[in-house]
């Protein structure tokens, strides 16, 4: 359980890790938390020649508020969000999110664009992002480009990101007053990946669902937005009953589910059904707290 | 090779490693001090837990480069000049081992909780421990150890 040798280089910047890339191509790989790629090195199944240590850049590490869109600098640790650091309703879900990855001591070192890069299909930032179609913005030596969440998971442990590309940052919408987010995930032991997990949010007028966002992780390759069950929502009073609906409607339109040692799709589907009302609910206490 | 330099247990420590070593198998391999354990290598169990600056970090997911510089802490360091300190003495007395292999790795997290000195819950010193595993004991006992120092730490 020992990793191949490599050769080790430190990057300061962005542009310093862009052009180490650049340098280096398909060799080099980045190194932020190395909760997921040192393991990965460990059993070999990575081996890659050049590691590019990035947790030296400076402010490589923030969340902000910036006019109508939220600012997650890629090497912001898990931890940081497990206390409220922004306001708004995103701010207030990011702790509820944050505790269930993995444990503590993991959590002070993996970071937010890592979890992105990385791409399980059962990570909670993977899911949030792709619920709030967050844009991530990749470095190379040609510059930065922007990539949409629903462009970026293509598969399970896969993204667009280029060979030379390095994420820098990720950008949320700074949602308004009126709305209301939630979350809920299962999985056997606490610190264990979500089985299935789900992300939900809507913004409500005059007691009604104007407009709402569902999404699911764990249960396919990447996580997915329900928009059937988003219709559900939409302009109805929210309710239990309305929230089992938007559930079976969710469980419905996932495609590929995914079967694995831990569950079966049928045990995936129901998961989603669930998952998904209880998300709901949440975003709805939530909501009524503030 | 490369030349870096670790200040562990505030004795610093001048060692050749290569970049592929973590800093757990540095603790051992070069600096022979054995305390830290090494169970599943793979970020699961925690046994490798030791204090990089004021923070616990999975030795087995750090590289040694990466903690050139640094300050150190690991379960060589917790004794006051060869007598248990309060933590050593709870896990002794609320017989909080059996084997003992987690024991180095429990020791070193449960020292971040109690040094962090703020009130911790029932609830959350749980999920704090829950970070490592112990195969012996059934984590009662260590949750008792851990709740005593931190209720003697805060009277
Ligand atoms: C026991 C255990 C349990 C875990 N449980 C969970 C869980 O429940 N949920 C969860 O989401 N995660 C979990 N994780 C993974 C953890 O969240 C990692 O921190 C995260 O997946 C990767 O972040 P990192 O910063 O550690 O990235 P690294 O491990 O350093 O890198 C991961 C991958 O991303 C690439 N990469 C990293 N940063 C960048 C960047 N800025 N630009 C381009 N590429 C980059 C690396 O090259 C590598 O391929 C767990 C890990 C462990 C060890
Ligand atoms: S040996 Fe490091 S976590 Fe198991
Ligand atoms: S005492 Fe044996 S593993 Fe914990």
């Amino acid at each position: 359980m020992k990793p191949a040798p490599f050769e080790y280089v430190i990057a300061e910047s962005w542009d310093a890790a862009a052009a180490l890339l650049a340098e280096h191509g398909d060799d080099a790989v980045i190194l932020a938390g190395g909760q997921s790629l040192v393991p990965v090195m460990n059993f070999r199944l990575a081996q890659p020649a050049v590691l590019v240590d990035v947790n030296p850049v400076a402010d490589g590490a923030y969340l902000r508020i910036d006019a109508d869109r939220l600012r997650v600098g890629a090497l912001t640790r898990h931890v940081r969000f497990e206390a409220p650091q922004v306001g708004g309703p995103l701010g207030a879900l990011f702790p509820r999110v944050a505790r269930h990855i993995a444990h503590l001591p993991i959590r002070m070192r993996g970071t937010f664009g890592g979890s992105l890069a990385h791409a399980d299909p059962a990570s909670e930032w993977c899911t949030l992002a792709r619920t709030f179609d967050a844009v991530m913005v990749a470095r190379s030596v040609r510059g930065d480009r922007r990539i949409d969440a629903s462009d970026y998971f293509q598969a399970a442990l896969v993204n667009d990101l280029a060979d030379d590309e390095v994420l820098r940052e990720i950008e949320l919408p700074a949602l308004g007053p009126d709305w209301a987010c939630g979350f809920a995930e299962f999985n056997r032991r606490a610190g264990d990946f979500a089985i299935v997990q789900s992300v939900a949010a809507f913004e409500l007028h005059d007691g009604r669902i104007v407009d709402a966002r569902i999404g699911i992780g764990g249960a396919a390759e990447v996580p997915w937005r329900a928009d059937t069950a988003e219709a559900v929502l939409a302009g109805a009073i929210p309710s239990a009953s309305l929230f089992e609906e938007a559930g079976a409607a969710a469980a419905e339109s996932v495609g590929e589910l995914m079967t694995d040692r831990q569950a079966s799709a049928e045990m995936r589907r129901d998961l989603v059904r669930v998952m998904v009302s209880r998300a709901l609910e949440d975003a709805l206490a939530a909501g009524v707290e503030r | 090779m490369t030349r870096i330099s670790l200040r562990v247990n505030s004795v610093d420590h001048d060692i050749e490693v290569e970049p592929r070593h973590s800093l757990a198998d540095a603790l051992r391999d070069r600096c022979g001090l054995t305390g830290t354990h090494l169970g599943c290598e793979h970020g699961v169990c925690g046994a490798c837990t030791v204090l990089v600056g004021d923070e616990p970090v999975r030795a087995c997911l750090m590289f040694a480069v990466q903690a050139d510089g640094r300050a150190v802490r690991t379960v060589e360091g917790l004794d006051d000049d060869g007598a248990f300190n309060a933590l050593q003495q709870a896990f002794h007395e609320q017989h909080a081992l059996q084997c003992g292999y987690c024991t180095p790795g429990m020791l070193m997290l449960a020292t971040w909780l109690v040094e962090r000195g703020t009130p911790v819950s029932d609830d959350e010193l749980r999920e704090v421990m829950s970070s490592n595993l112990c195969r012996c004991t059934g984590y009662r006992n260590i949750l008792r150890a851990v709740r005593s120092v931190l209720d003697g730490a805060g009277s």
